[in-house]
């Protein structure tokens, strides 16, 4: 635990010496994350020595593409598993949000109005989502609060109802309808940097500081060490439970905003496949599947990994099977090696 | 003969219940609910899934939990499929041969498992990807469609019509389910074996100081679940005619909810395999229902959904009544088996 919390209160002991200019940055990068980092700089390197146009311009972006929708749903995984728990409803609130979204955009008179109009009621319907992504996520926190049933159980039982309520409305089918100005932003770039990329660094940021520097990111694995320990240290573990749950919907949300941008379009069948393969990745960032470990920078290495394997992979002609397979074992090797080091620890 | 206050405090009590009721209720509404030959072909329906969920059951029991049987039971069917069309090999070598590849791969999940001390719904996520990825990326997706006759032909044990003209077949599927139910009750509750796997999904360590071998039990609890599910891929495919590389691909939450139902706790140890058969009864008579209602087959999934949460949400509520009426009345009452 102690190597996961941020150093507040005992500063002094270090300061006197001057290695201690280093200590923020081995805050931010302990020994396991910048084994990941070296793992990826690793990875990068040896693709761009076997594969082909793999250091351009032109791969570097389509990975920027598309790694935050994968990245932001595994953050909305990983937090509640910080806690011990699972949210197996995150593809489906995912979702439900983006259908959400287009129903309401495609409902608004927007033929014939101003950038500015158009652009005042996107914001509106972001509103909506997020409002809607953050609800089901606190419900299915209160539910898991109240009745003190499994989260894995909690969240299928929510995940059907979601998602069987998402293939109701729309009978299964695609839905589609964004102005075209929505488009426009989502595949934008900032300096050949795509829009999408800088705003899922931002969304990891935020979650980042969250995570480690306020009592609420403390008590998120605190709860997952030890929840019985965190309630008797004066913690509201009830509220806490709620709040993670709902921050888990929160991160649902901006994925499915991401989706839209990317698709075009929204469905309640969308992106299903990824919902174990998120976590896969959060495990392969460090997260502990029992609670209590877990941040954000190696969340984020691990996506910069997967999606290096993938892009890699993808350029030397390998099918998506394979990646799907290679991924797995790379999970495998990974946490048979963990095991490993703490036995002999 | 238990008396109604610990016969009310068991699940399986609530959940046949509510099919009574449910069962009642339907066929009121359609008159052709209460049928024969409806009951054969919903239970014919469910199965493979039934099949399944035995394998899955005993995991649960043992303290742990399998997400890749449904990936091991579509490697198991393909790779059999493919023995018995392109090598041509006779039905007495195939069968054995998928069910030997149905358990070797979960003797892996259990090697994983007990081995490299890793989370067991880890790691069986992460095999149930290597499985399935590789199984597509081999195949390229493509089924296999020409079995051989003894496989892909009806096999039927029982026929005969009713008063009403309808035909009955007890085919190949159910047999094999009633057969895997009952083994599956024998193993756990009259075999020491399965006493052995309660008591190490109770407590793992206190079972490992009275001298249980956990590592065998965990191999044989894994391995059972991927010979189950090798089985349950072999019936699969008899009963479409096909191998079907993604068939059964998506199956593995709607299994678990049918053994959670039945009352098997995800924390082990806890679970009777008359609940895991009510579950699954459950499930399949509200699709059943909805059918012949006529309701939109896009409702299923909502009222899955609730009913999870529902019967969850009140098994895990009379427990803690249960509890705090306990500590009121500081008498001391025998813990359930299934709390």
């Amino acid at each position: 635990m102690s190597e996961n919390l941020p150093v507040t209160g005992n500063k002094t002991g270090h300061s006197a010496s001057m290695t201690d200019l280093a200590a923020p940055f081995r805050r931010l990068f302990p020994a396991r994350v910048s084994g990941q980092a070296l793992a990826a700089l690793a990875l990068a390197i040896g693709f761009s020595l076997i594969v082909p146009g793999f250091f351009s311009l032109g791969s570097m972006r389509s990975m920027m593409f598309q790694l935050p929708q994968l990245g932001l749903l595994a953050l909305a995984m990983a937090i509640p598993m910080m806690s011990g728990g699972l949210n197996l409803a995150i593809i489906a609130i995912a979702n439900a949000c983006g259908l959400a979204m287009v129903t309401v955009l495609g409902h608004l008179p927007l033929a014939g109005h101003g950038t500015g109009y158009v652009g005042f009621c996107i914001v509106i319907v972001l509103m909506v989502g997020a409002v809607l992504g953050t609800a089901l996520g606190g419900v299915t926190g209160w539910l898991i609060v109240r009745t003190k049933v499994h989260p894995i159980l909690v969240t299928l039982g929510i995940m059907s109802i979601v998602e069987g309520t998402s293939i109701w409305l729309t009978r299964g089918e695609v839905v589609s309808g964004l102005p075209a100005l929505y488009g426009q932003i989502g595949n934008a770039s900032l300096a050949q940097i795509p829009l999408a990329f800088l705003a899922f660094l931002a969304v990891a940021g935020v979650v980042h500081l969250l995570l480690q520097h306020t009592a609420f990111g403390i008590s998120i694995r605190m709860i997952g060490s030890n929840a019985l320990a965190t309630r008797y240290s004066a913690v509201d573990v009830d509220r806490v439970t709620i709040r993670i749950y709902a921050l888990s919907g929160f991160l649902c949300f901006c994925a499915a905003c991401l989706m839209l941008a990317r698709f075009n379009s929204a469905s309640a069948a969308y992106a299903k496949s990824y919902l174990l393969v998120t976590v896969l990745a959060a495990v392969l960032g460090g997260v502990d599947p029992n609670g209590g470990f877990g941040r954000v920078t190696g969340l984020v290495l691990a996506m910069i990994m997967l999606q290096l394997i993938a892009t890699g992979f993808n350029l030397l002609g390998f099918s998506d099977y394979l990646t799907l397979a290679i991924w797995g074992l790379v999970l495998i090797g990974v946490a048979c090696a963990q095991s490993m080091v703490k036995k002999r620890r | 003969m238990p008396d109604f206050a610990t016969l009310r405090s068991r699940p399986e009590f609530w959940l046949a219940g509510v099919i009574v009721i449910l069962c009642a209720a339907l066929s009121l509404s359609t008159p052709s609910f209460l049928s024969l030959s409806n009951f054969v072909d919903l239970t014919e329906s469910y199965a493979v899934q039934a099949i399944m969920a035995t394998g899955l059951f005993v995991v649960l029991i043992a303290g742990g939990i399998d997400i890749s049987f449904a990936a091991t039971a579509s490697v198991a069917q393909y790779v059999a499929a493919l023995l018995a069309t392109h090598y041509g090999l006779s039905p007495f070598l195939v069968i054995p041969a998928g069910l030997v590849v149905g358990t070797g791969l979960g003797f892996l999940n259990a090697a994983l498992i007990h081995y490299a001390r890793v989370n067991s719904i880890i790691i069986t996520i992460a095999t149930m990807n290597v499985y399935f990825a590789l199984l597509m990326y081999a195949t390229g997706g493509h089924s296999i469609y020409n079995l051989p006759e003894w496989w892909s032909e009806r096999v039927t044990f029982l026929q005969f019509e009713t008063s009403g003209g309808d035909l009955i077949r007890i085919t190949l599927p159910i047999v094999v389910m009633v057969v895997s139910l009952l083994l599956c009750w024998v193993l756990l509750t009259l075999s020491r074996t399965g006493r052995q796997l309660y008591a190490m999904g109770g407590n793992a360590e206190a079972a490992r100081r009275i001298g249980l071998n956990i590592s065998k039990l965990q191999f044989f609890a894994y391995g059972f679940a991927g010979f189950m599910a090798a089985l349950a891929g072999l019936v699969q495919a008899n009963r479409v005619g096909e191998a079907v590389p993604n068939a059964l691909y998506g199956t593995e939450l709607s299994v678990l909810s049918a053994a959670v139902l039945g009352g098997a706790s995800l924390l082990g140890g806890v679970g009777t395999i008359g609940g895991i058969t009510l579950g699954i009864l459950l499930l399949a008579i509200i699709q059943n229902g909805l059918n012949l209602l006529d309701i939109s087959p896009y409702c299923f999934e909502i009222i899955t959904g609730a009913i999870i949460l529902a019967s969850t949400t009140l098994t895990a509520l009379s427990v803690q009544s249960r509890k705090r009426s306990r500590l009121v009345e500081e008498a001391p009452i025998p813990e359930q088996a299934h709390v």
